[in-house]
């Protein structure tokens, strides 16, 4: 039967790995190319890489740098941050990258998911949405470093995004992100009881049981992971690790 | 050397890299002369069945293709929709593929309680069903990546060499003699996937 998958996503900054806490106060946590090979030793499913300041700063995303990542990379790699133009998904795909990740400019036109669908297929577009909850804890869609907010809830989006062609969503809970206090479980049910499409849960993984939790009670296809795979533990140092394959089946069994 | 056909379907960048890692050469050509000097071809492929077939035609590549496979019979692998296309037909369209394994392209087709989705996307178990230069070798519970909306089901079961289970049982690669085809995604399979593209060299 299909694995579930386990996806580190990791944070691009300048042309470091950084590690944020809900979306703030981004730590140093190492150099790209040497994590990846980490992760190549550690046969891990897939990669997220995310480039937290392409959009907010608008910069093209750092082609050279993709291009040694994926260089090393022997597993599925997928890649969000500034994306614009279809040229730019172009040469992204011809470094060897098999997936982008679309997010602040999906709301400015929502039919660039549906161009790259068309080009490379669904199942190279995935649509990042972030969420965070305002000060009367209703979830809200934010984009840009959650420098924007947007009208739609989570939702309206989601189901706009499906239609457009999306192949995945990356969920994310900015109030959870960098925490290790566990998936936000009913966000990430109320967008996988409306579509189809794998949804990746993210933001708050603190434990092989958020693993399970996530895929048993709220129906995520896969799970982002981030600061249990780049620390040791919570409030401790620097670890780039990856969890057990035994103990993994058996929390996602 | 490994001559990979770009026919301008899917992201070559990735075999390349896998490649490189393993110290087996291969160069990515859409020259006709190219593949008329081949002595390995790998047909990649991500898209459309029918948007394959047309642009293999275009290019000019259908009848070099066919001299190449069936009557110099050097070894052929096809990868994801390369592999579809060895098949005779497929579901996703109404061209006819290579038809150089006997062997049809059908859709997953799951009910909605069955819970399972499509694309099947993601690692999966290969088991072997017969023994093959191209998955000789293999470790205990090897383990691919797929992403694919149709799956290949030979006529004949001996054309089969792993199978995998999702929601069924399918062909997850497919041999006739000097022709192979892989339903999974090597470049992006660590360990395993180098394995099996080390073996199609050493064919």
């Amino acid at each position: 039967m299909l694995q579930t998958r386990v996806i580190p996503c990791l944070l691009l900054k300048n042309d470091g790995l950084v590690k944020t806490v809900q979306f703030k106060n981004s730590s140093y946590v190492g150099d790209p190319i040497n994590t990846v090979r980490i992760f190549n030793e550690k046969e891990v499913d897939e990669l997220i890489f995310l480039d937290i300041q392409a959009s907010p700063l608008n910069k093209e995303p750092d082609f050279k740098l993709l291009a040694e990542i994926a260089d090393e990379c022997f597993m599925p790699l997928a890649y969000g941050g500034g994306l614009k133009s279809i040229d730019q998904v172009k040469r992204i795909f011809n470094i060897g990258i098999e997936k982008v990740a679309v997010n602040s400019y999906a709301h400015e036109n929502p039919s660039f998911i549906t161009e790259i669908a068309n080009l490379y297929g669904s199942q190279a577009v995935i649509a990042s949405i972030d969420v965070k909850k305002n000060f009367w804890k209703k979830a809200e869609v934010v984009s840009s470093s959650a420098s924007i907010k947007h009208k739609y809830s989570p939702v309206e989006w989601a189901k706009e995004l499906v239609e457009r062609g999306a192949g995945e969503i990356l969920l994310t809970s900015v109030d959870k992100e960098g925490t290790w206090e566990g998936y936000d479980l009913d966000l990430i049910k109320s967008i996988t009881s409306v579509v189809d499409i794998p949804v990746i849960a993210h933001g708050g993984a603190g434990s092989l049981d958020d693993f399970s939790k996530a895929k048993k009670t709220a129906n995520a296809s896969a799970m982002g992971v981030g600061s249990m795979v780049v620390y040791q533990k919570k409030d401790m140092g620097v670890l780039i690790n990856f969890p057990d394959r035994k103990k993994l089946e058996l929390a996602l069994a | 050397m490994v001559t990979i056909v770009d026919y301008g379907m899917g992201n070559l960048g990735s075999i390349v890299n896998m490649f490189k890692k393993i110290n087996v050469q291969a160069k990515i050509t859409k020259d006709i002369n190219e593949i008329e000097k081949a002595d390995k071809i790998l047909l990649p492929g991500v898209g459309a069945f029918d948007a394959a077939m047309s642009k293999i035609k275009e290019s000019g590549f259908t009848q070099v293709l066919d001299y190449k496979a069936k009557e110099q019979k050097v070894p052929v692998l096809g990868i994801c929709l390369g592999m579809q296309l060895l098949t005779d037909s497929s579901e996703e369209g109404v061209l006819p593929g290579l038809g150089w394994i006997p062997a049809k392209t059908i859709k997953f087709n799951f009910t909605k309680e069955s819970g399972l989705k499509v694309p099947h996307m993601g690692w999966n178990l290969v088991k072997e069903n017969r023994p093959s230069k191209l998955t000789i070798d293999f470790e205990e519970e090897s383990r691919f990546y797929f992403v694919h909306s149709y799956y290949v089901k030979c006529e004949n079961d001996e054309n089969s060499i792993l199978k995998t289970n999702y929601g069924l049982t399918f062909d997850s690669a497919i041999q006739k003699d000097n022709i192979f085809g892989a339903q999974f995604h090597p470049e992006k399979s660590h360990k395993f996937g180098m394995k099996l593209l080390k073996n199609f060299e050493a064919i």
